[in-house]
C-alpha cells in the first residue's frame, strides 16, 4: 500500500491549511495526522459532491420555473449511459475512501511490539491507571512523549468508552474483557480524556487529564508520592483520586451530589424529614455509609466508601471539607 | 366527480364509536395520524428541554439523571413512536389503497388491531414516566440497562409491542400491493411511493422480529437472572450491541425509505414532469432493503469488534450509498427540463434534497472506518442522524401532510404560512444541526449533560435554532387546524397530480372508487 502512503503525503499540505479551518483538535500523533488527511480530502469530495446535487437542484429549480400553467416538459423517462456514470462514479469514489479508511484504521489496530503498558479502568465515573511501577493514579494520566503508549483497558461496572480527541483513538472499554488501545504522542502538552459510552448520571462528568511529558518528567512523576504534602493538600487530592470530583464540586456549582463549598458548619435537611450539623461525625457517616440519610434534592446516589479509605485519609478529606468556604 | 349525497369518508359515519370500531384504511390513517402527532409534540417538547439545558455549561435546570431521562424518552418515542410509524401508518394506510386502485388494505381487521396495538405499546412506554422513568438512552445498552433502577422491563416489552403493531402492518401492506393491484396495475405501474413503502414493510417484518427477541432476552435477563448480556452473570454484552443493531440498522430505512417515496410524488407534481429513472428508483429501494441487513456492525468499529469484521461492515455500507446516491440523481435529473413551481410541499421536498445530501456525505464520513474512530458517540454522529432522520424524514412527513391534506380533509390550508413554516423550519434546522458537526469535530460526545467550555458557543447556537425549529412546527399545526375549521374546499386534484388518488372526489368516499379503475399507463404520464 504505498502508493496509499504517497497520497497521504500530498494531502497533508492540503491538510495543513485544513487544520485550521476544520476544527479538528491538535493532531497528537503520525496517525491523527494521517486522519485529518483523510477528512480533508472527504471535506473536499463532499463539497463537490453537495455543490453538485444542491447546486444542480437550485440552478435546475430556477431555470425551469413553470412559466404558464401549460407548460409542456419533456418527457424524458431514463438515460442508461448517465444512469451508469451516476452510480459508477460515487461506487469508485466510496471504494477509494474505504480503502483509505481501512489502511489507517489498520495501523491504529496492530499493537506494537515493544510499548510502555498502562492499565485503564473505567468506572462510574472515573478512570483509573495502573502503571507497572504500581503507580496509580485516577483521572490524571500521564505519559512520555515519543514513546508508544499500550493501553489494556477493563470496565469494573458498565460500558464505557475511551477516547483522547487530540490522539484520535477511541475504544469502548467493556467488563469482563480486555481491550486495547496505543498511541504515541509526538506532542507535549495537557489533552482531554472523554467517555463516550453513555454510562449514567454522571458521564459526561468522567474527565481524566492526560499530560505528555519528557522522559526525565515521567520517571519524576512515577516516584511521586504523598510525603511532604499537608492534610488538606492530601485531602485535595484524594477528592480526585478518589473519584468524588464526578459527584461533587469544590467551587459550588452542582454535579449529581451536592457541592462541598460551604458545607462546613452548615445544617443539611434530609429526604426523611431530618437534619443535621454537618461536623467530623456527619462527614465520616456520609462517606461509609451514605445512604443512612440523604441529603434533601439530591438521589442516593452515591457508593460506600466502606473499607476503601484509610483513617488517614478521612481525616484529611475532612480537613480539606474544612477549608472550602 | 362528487358523488351525488356529497358523502366521504369523514361523514358517512358519526360518533367517537365509528372512527375507533372503522375497518376503513382512511379513518384508521387518521387514529395513527392524531397519535403519531401527539407524540411527536411529547418528543419535541423533550427535544426542545435537552437543548435548553445545554444553552450553558453545568446544571440549567435538569440534573444528570433527569437529563438523561429527557433524552431517552426524546429519543424512544421519535424513533418508536413518530418516525417509524410515522409516514407507513399515516400516509401509507391512506394512499396506498388508493394508490394501486384498492378499495381498502387486504386485512381491514388486522389494520384496526394494528392501531390498538400500537396504542398499547405507545400506553406502555408512556406509563413509565409516571413510574420509575428510564435511563437507558433509546438503545438500552446492556449492562447498564441490567444495572439501573429504572423502568426498562416496562419500556422494553412497549417497545416490542410496538414492534408486534409494525410487523401487522407491513405485513398487511406487503399483500395489499400484491394482490390488490387494480386491473392493469402492474407492478412496473404502481407509483414510486408504494415502491418504498412495500420495500419498508420487507424490512418491517423481517427485521422487527430480532429486536422483539432481544427485548425479550434482556427482560429475560433483568427479571429472572439470566446471564446472557450481563458479565456478571457470564454473558457477553457486545452480543446485545449486535442483536440491537441488526435490527436498528435496517429501521433507519424504515425510517427514511417511505421519505424517499414520498420525494418521488412531490417532485414529479411540483415539476410536471415524468420521473426519470422510475425502475433505478424502484429497485434501488429494493437493493438499500436488501443490503441494510448486512451493515449493522458500523455502529461497532470500536465496540471491541474484530478487525476484519470492521473491514466488511465498512465495505458493504459503502455499497448502500450507491443506490442513495442514485436516487438522489434521479431527482435531480426530473428537475431537468421541468415546469417547477414552488408550492409548499415542492419547497419541502426540495429542502429534503438539500439536508439529505449533507445528510449522506457525512454518512460517508462515519462508514470510513479510520475517521469513525474519532467521531464515534460524538455530535457528529447525532448531527448526521438529524440531518437524515429530520432533515428527510420529517421535512419529507411535512411535505407530504401540505401534500395530502386537500384530499385527505377536502380543504386547503394557507400557502403564506406554509412557506413560512417551511422557512422556520429549514433555517432553524440548520442553524441547531450544522454547529453539531463542528462540535462533533472538536470531540464532544453524545449524550452529556454538561461540557467544556470551549463547545458553549457553538451550543449556543444550536439552542437557539430549536426554538426556531419550534415556532416553524407550531405554524404548521396552526396551519392545518386552521385549514379544518376555515379551509377553502379544496378540488379533487388541486396540483395536477397524475397518480389514483387525485381522480377521486376530495375527500374520498368511503369505498374510494365509485368505478373500480383500469390503469393503462404509468403513474407519470406528463405528456
Ligand atoms: C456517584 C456519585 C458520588 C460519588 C462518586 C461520591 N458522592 Fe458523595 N454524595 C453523592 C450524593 C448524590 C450525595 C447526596 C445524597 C446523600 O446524602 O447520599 C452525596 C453526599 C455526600 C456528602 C454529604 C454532603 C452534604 O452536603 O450533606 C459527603 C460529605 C460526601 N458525599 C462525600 C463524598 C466523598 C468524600 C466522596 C469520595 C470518596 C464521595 N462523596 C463520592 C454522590 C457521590
Ligand atoms: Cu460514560
Ligand atoms: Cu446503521
Amino acid at each position: 500500500m504505498k502508493w496509499m502512503t504517497f497520497i497521504s503525503m500530498v494531502w497533508a499540505s492540503v491538510a495543513q491549511a485544513n487544520t485550521k479551518t476544520s476544527f479538528m483538535p491538535p493532531a497528537a500523533t503520525e496517525i491523527a495526522g494521517q486522519v485529518d488527511n483523510l477528512y480533508a480530502f472527504l471535506l473536499w469530495a463532499s463539497l463537490i459532491a453537495c455543490v453538485i446535487l444542491i447546486g444542480g437542484m437550485i440552478f435546475f429549480a430556477m431555470k425551469y420555473r413553470r412559466k404558464s400553467a401549460n407548460d409542456k416538459t419533456a418527457y424524458i423517462t431514463h438515460n442508461t449511459f448517465l444512469e451508469f456514470l451516476w452510480s459508477f462514479i460515487p461506487l469508485v469514489i466510496f471504494l477509494f475512501v474505504f480503502g483509505w479508511g481501512w489502511y489507517i484504521y489498520h495501523q491504529m489496530r496492530a499493537m506494537p511490539k515493544e510499548a510502555l503498558e498502562v492499565h485503564v479502568y473505567g468506572k462510574q465515573w472515573a478512570w483509573e491507571f495502573v502503571y507497572k511501577s504500581g503507580k496509580a493514579s485516577t483521572n490524571e494520566f500521564v505519559v512520555p512523549v515519543n514513546t508508544p503508549v499500550k493501553l489494556i483497558m477493563t470496565s469494573k461496572d458498565v460500558l464505557h468508552s475511551f477516547y483522547i480527541p487530540s490522539m484520535r483513538i477511541k475504544q469502548d472499554v467493556v467488563p469482563g474483557k480486555y481491550s486495547a488501545l496505543w498511541f504515541e504522542s509526538e506532542k507535549l502538552g495537557d489533552f482531554h480524556v472523554f467517555c463516550t459510552e453513555f454510562c449514567g448520571a454522571a458521564h459526561s462528568l468522567m474527565l481524566g487529564r492526560m499530560k505528555v511529558v519528557s522522559q526525565a518528567d515521567y520517571e519524576a512523576w512515577l516516584q511521586e508520592n504523598d510525603e511532604g504534602l499537608t492534610l488538606v493538600q492530601r485531602g485535595a487530592k484524594l477528592h480526585n483520586d478518589k473519584g468524588c470530583v464526578a459527584c461533587h464540586s469544590v467551587d459550588g456549582s452542582v454535579k449529581v451530589g451536592p457541592t462541598w463549598k460551604g458545607i462546613w458548619g452548615a445544617t443539611h435537611q434530609f429526604v426523611d424529614g431530618g437534619s443535621a450539623l454537618v461536623d467530623e461525625a456527619y462527614i465520616r457517616e456520609s462517606i461509609l455509609e451514605p445512604n443512612k440519610h440523604i441529603v434533601k434534592g439530591y438521589p442516593a446516589a452515591m457508593p460506600s466508601y466502606q473499607g476503601q479509605l484509610t483513617e488517614e485519609q478521612l481525616n484529611a478529606m475532612i480537613e480539606y471539607i474544612k477549608t472550602l468556604k | 366527480m362528487g358523488s351525488a349525497a356529497g358523502k366521504n369518508y369523514i361523514n358517512e359515519f358519526a360518533g367517537l364509536k365509528s372512527w375507533f370500531t372503522s375497518l376503513d384504511h382512511k379513518r384508521i390513517a387518521i387514529l395513527y395520524m392524531i397519535s403519531v402527532l401527539t407524540f411527536f409534540l411529547v418528543g419535541g417538547i423533550m427535544a426542545l428541554l435537552i437543548r435548553a439545558e445545554l444553552f450553558s455549561p453545568g446544571g440549567q435546570f435538569l440534573t444528570g439523571d433527569s437529563y438523561n431521562q429527557v433524552l431517552t424518552y426524546h429519543g424512544a418515542i421519535m424513533v418508536f413512536m413518530v418516525i417509524i410509524p410515522g409516514i407507513p401508518a399515516i400516509f401509507g394506510n391512506f394512499f396506498l389503497p388508493l394508490h394501486i386502485g384498492a378499495k381498502d388494505v387486504a386485512f381491514p381487521r388486522l389494520n384496526l388491531a394494528s392501531w390498538y396495538v400500537f396504542m398499547f405499546g405507545a400506553a406502555l412506554a408512556v406509563s413509565t414516566m409516571f413510574t420509575s422513568k428510564i435511563d437507558t438512552g433509546w438503545t438500552f445498552y446492556t449492562p447498564y440497562s441490567i444495572k439501573t433502577g429504572t423502568a426498562v422491563v416496562t419500556m422494553v416489552l412497549a417497545a416490542f409491542v410496538m414492534g408486534m403493531s409494525s410487523i401487522l402492518t407491513g405485513l398487511n401492506f406487503i399483500v395489499t400491493t400484491h394482490k390488490l393491484r387494480a386491473p392493469g396495475m402492474t407492478m412496473g405501474r404502481i407509483p414510486l411511493f408504494v415502491w418504498a413503502i412495500y420495500s419498508t414493510a420487507i424490512l418491517q417484518v423481517l427485521a422487527t422480529p430480532i429486536l422483539g427477541i432481544t427485548l425479550l432476552l434482556l427482560a429475560a435477563e433483568r427479571i429472572f437472572g439470566v446471564g446472557i448480556f450481563d458479565p456478571a452473570l457470564g454473558g457477553d454484552p457486545v452480543l446485545f450491541q449486535h442483536f440491537f443493531w441488526f435490527y436498528s440498522h435496517p429501521a433507519v430505512y424504515i425510517m427514511i425509505l417511505p421519505a424517499m417515496g414520498i420525494i418521488s410524488e412531490l417532485i414529479t407534481t411540483y415539476s410536471k414532469k415524468t420521473i426519470f429513472g422510475y425502475t433505478a428508483i424502484a429497485y434501488s429501494s429494493i437493493g438499500i432493503a436488501a443490503v441494510s441487513f448486512f451493515v449493522w456492525g458500523h455502529h461497532m468499529y470500536v465496540s471491541g469488534q474484530s478487525e476484519v469484521a470492521g473491514v466488511i461492515f465498512s465495505f458493504l455500507t459503502m455499497l448502500v450509498g450507491v443506490p442513495t446516491a442514485i436516487k438522489m440523481f434521479n431527482w435531480l435529473a426530473t428537475l431537468y427540463k421541468g415546469s417547477i413551481t414552488f408550492d409548499s410541499p415542492m419547497l419541502y421536498a426540495l429542502g429534503f434534497m438539500f439536508l439529505f445530501a449533507i445528510g449522506g456525505v457525512t454518512g460517508i464520513m462515519l462508514a470510513t472506518l479510520g475517521l469513525d474512530v474519532h467521531f464515534h458517540d460524538t455530535y457528529f454522529v447525532v448531527a448526521h442522524f438529524h440531518y437524515v432522520m429530520v432533515g428527510g424524514t420529517l421535512m419529507a412527513l411535512v411535505g407530504a401532510f401540505y401534500y395530502w391534506w386537500p384530499k385527505m380533509f377536502g380543504k386547503m390550508f394557507s400557502e403564506t404560512y406554509a412557506r413560512l413554516s417551511f422557512v422556520f423550519i429549514f433555517v432553524g434546522f440548520n442553524v441547531t444541526f450544522f454547529p453539531q458537526f463542528v462540535l462533533g469535530a472538536m470531540g464532544m460526545p453524545r449524550r452529556y449533560f454538561d461540557y467544556i467550555a470551549p463547545y458553549e458557543s457553538l451550543n449556543k447556537i444550536s439552542t437557539v435554532g430549536s426554538w426556531l425549529i419550534g415556532i416553524g412546527f407550531f405554524i404548521v399545526l396552526f396551519n392545518l387546524i386552521h385549514s379544518l375549521l376555515k379551509g377553502a374546499k379544496a378540488p379533487d386534484n388541486p396540483w395536477g397530480s397524475k397518480t389514483l388518488e387525485w381522480t377521486v372526489q376530495s375527500p374520498p368516499t368511503h369505498h374510494n372508487f365509485d368505478h373500480d379503475p383500469v390503469v393503462t399507463a404509468g403513474p407519470y404520464e406528463y405528456r
